[in-house]
């Protein structure tokens, strides 16, 4: 279970989360909704540990373990994972070996090549990936949708307890939305006690995975928790009356 | 953080008494001291003292990296080490013997190179060639053996591509220079293994000048290779080295450098080819090493369709200034010139890049790429790059491309994001990053070039 509570942090002197307090349980789906600027992004940020941002206040507790202070690889040893809303591209870093280091960090055990290469092909089968992307670097001429896919092969292989997902619909279109969206149904199956927090602007991707709670955010903090019928309330209001 | 001297690892320093070395400080008795030591000719006697007087004429340069630090007065400009350039590995000074040995020399010789050169100080002390390149003519000498014994093969070219005054360290290694190689590939020879050749400085205070000649006749191959390393002293030593390479009609040669000195060396040398009709040069460098470096391998493409390439990889650590890029000349019609440069700067390390691109009027159909990629992996590092372009022909073609980015942090927290450790993480950016130059290099040097980049960087982490 994450849990986060009075999260306050900054970026470069200037406030932005000003008390975010959440919840996500072991097989939970929490939206997290909210107009731009509200501090989403940098929620997924703080929480994954980017040193870009200085968390002030607050805890960030995964079952039970305190990870502010951690770095983000700690984190992810932890099992944190987050994708991305926009992937960087690491010129002549090979999507597979990169991936396979990554998973014998996290896992803590060696693996094959060959073992991890069936593994990862299985994974990027099921997201209509093309073989030759396990061998070209990471995200480097990948288009918009392909980097979208490739973050949630990651998230497939890595085995995260909660995956905070920022915006993994953004610039995808329908049919890779339900790619990626059978995907993260299908990361469920295998592992039904991986928690989401899923970022995003629409109601589309919430038809396809469904969430338990939604929650909006603005100005830095939690200011609505609601049902999923709190997502059609927002589309015919917006975010101004909340 | 570590200090860096700890990851140097050819950092040690041997207790060895010179044969002969001159008092510290320049001066004409000095210049005249080193040309009496090698007994040679009044002709190389009389340029090394114009050289002297274009040294003293000549400002500074008043751009690029600083170098008020660089104390003439109190370096030693010539340290011969005791006995002569032996063919037999078995002859060498014991001690000096130890010191390629941890440099990898007699492996690598026996392994994969077609000849081998070591210059200890200011004298190659050891020289091999396989038998079969002697027979087809090629010759691999010191430049003392080749100024002495082909005297008029050495003038024919000797100051050609990079006169005594192309600048202030060309000037000060013509009047002082001992030591470095001469190649001559005859025509259509092709030499598939590199020579290579060891510098190391020993001395501490000291001015290592060698000067290299290479001359790639009509359609031959080759490839030379350099690696400098020095002991970690705290006074500085200035490397300033001459390199002159004339690559004739569809010869084709490639010169690689792997500059490793230790964090106390100026190293501030010029090299450039000449390149005839359809002939090839490429400089693959890579500087990783020196307190400051500046060095600008070009290319002047005389003849018609000759070709020029520069891939340079630099990467400065703390405490570092690397300002180094190339120089492309095109004279004549259809000439072609790549300069790629990567330069990655971490824990307050600078890099520069400073190239100049000159077409001249009736360089038809020249064209000419230009790629300057820099890695910042932090916000006390720095990059900058200073192009200069010079078209004067329209039908030429330029393509200039700068990423200067600090695109370094973000792809480490990304990679970190995976649970892969700073470490580990960084090594991967770098590595991705170098490898379009490395994969330039012969099998060896690539894995030698991946290796030092790891130990460079190594205890980098703060």
């Amino acid at each position: 279970m994450l849990t986060v509570s009075n999260l306050q942090a900054e970026a470069e002197g200037k406030q932005i989360l000003k008390g975010v307090d959440l919840q996500v349980k072991a097989g939970e789906i929490v939206a997290v909704m909210g107009p731009n600027g509200s501090g989403k992004s940098t929620l997924a940020y703080v929480l994954a540990g980017h040193p870009q941002y200085q968390v002030k206040k607050g805890k960030i507790k995964l079952d039970g373990k305190e990870m502010g202070g951690l770095s983000a690889d700690k984190r992810a040893r932890v099992g944190l994972f987050l994708a991305l809303q926009y992937p960087v591209a690491v010129a002549g870093v090979g999507l597979n070996n990169f991936l396979r280091l990554a998973y014998q960090d996290i896992k803590r055990e060696k693996m094959m090549p060959f073992e991890f290469r069936e593994k990862l092909m299985a994974a990027a089968k099921l997201l209509k990936l093309p073989k030759s992307f396990l061998d070209r670097a990471v995200n480097e001429g990948f288009s918009g949708g392909e980097k979208k896919k490739t973050e949630i092969l990651q998230m497939m292989i890595l085995k995260p307890k909660i995956a905070i997902l920022d915006e993994i619909d953004s610039g995808l279109d329908i049919d890779a939305l339900k790619i990626v969206a059978q995907a993260i149904n299908q990361a469920r199956k295998e592992n039904p006690k991986l928690g989401i927090i899923l970022i995003t602007h629409y109601q589309r991707i919430l038809n396809y995975v469904e969430p338990d709670r939604v929650v909006v955010m603005k100005q830095g903090k939690v200011v609505k928790t609601g049902g999923r019928q709190l997502v059609k309330e927002l589309e015919r209001f917006g975010y101004e009356k909340i | 953080m570590k200090k860096f001297s700890s990851d140097y690892k050819y950092g040690f320093h041997d207790q060895v008494t010179p044969g002969f070395k001159v008092k510290k400080g320049l001066s004409e008795a000095v210049v005249r001291q080193i040309s009496k030591q090698k007994q040679e000719q009044g002709w190389m006697l009389d340029y090394r003292l114009r050289a002297l007087e274009i040294f003293w004429a000549k400002p500074l340069p008043n751009w690029g990296a600083d170098l008020s630090g660089i104390k003439f007065d109190n370096l030693i400009y010539y340290s011969r080490p005791q006995g002569q350039q032996e063919k037999k590995w078995s002859q060498v000074p014991a001690k000096i013997k130890k010191t390629f040995d941890r440099l990898g020399l007699p492996q690598a010789e026996r392994k994969w190179l077609a000849g081998v050169k070591g210059q200890y100080d200011s004298e190659v002390v050891y020289g091999s060639l396989k038998k079969e390149l002697k027979q087809k003519g090629v010759i691999f000498l010191s430049m003392d053996e080749a100024v002495k014994e082909m005297p008029e093969l050495v003038k024919q070219y000797w100051g050609t591509v990079i006169p005594a005054g192309d600048n202030k360290f060309s000037a000060l290694n013509s009047a002082v220079w001992s030591g470095g190689s001469f190649v001559y590939i005859p025509k259509g020879v092709k030499v598939t293994e590199p020579l290579q050749a060891y510098f190391r400085i020993n001395a501490a205070s000291f001015g290592q000048f060698e000067r290299t000649l290479i001359i790639a006749d009509e359609g031959s191959e080759g490839h030379y290779s350099e690696g400098c390393t020095a002991p970690a002293f705290s006074e500085s030593s200035l490397h300033a080295a001459v390199v002159e390479i004339i690559v004739k009609k569809d010869a084709r040669m490639q010169y690689t450098t792997v500059q490793n000195w230790y964090k106390n060396i100026y190293n501030l040398v010029t090299k450039r080819a000449w390149v005839g009709e359809k002939g090839t040069m490429i400089w693959t460098d890579a500087n990783l090493g020196s307190q400051v470096t500046m060095k600008y391998p070009g290319f002047i493409l005389a003849g018609r369709g000759a070709r020029g390439e520069m891939l340079s990889i630099a990467l400065a650590n703390k405490g570092q200034h690397l300002d180094v890029g190339s120089k492309a000349i095109h004279l004549a019609p259809d000439t072609k010139s790549v300069i790629i440069s990567k330069s990655i700067s971490l824990n307050g390390g600078r890099n520069s890049y400073r190239g100049l691109v000159q077409i001249n009027r009736g360089a038809r159909g020249a064209k000419s790429k230009v790629i300057c990629d820099a890695l910042i992996l932090d916000k006390y590092s720095r990059s900058d790059t200073y192009p200069t372009n010079r078209i004067n022909d329209n039908s030429a073609t330029l393509e200039h491309e700068a990423t200067v980015s600090k695109v370094g942090e973000e792809q480490m927290f990304y990679l970190m994001s995976r649970g892969l450790k700073e470490e580990a993480a960084r090594s991967m950016i770098v590595n991705g990053f170098v490898e379009p130059v490395v994969k330039k290099l012969p099998l060896e040097y690539a894995v030698e070039m991946n290796r030092l980049i790891e130990l460079s960087m190594e205890g980098s982490v703060g």
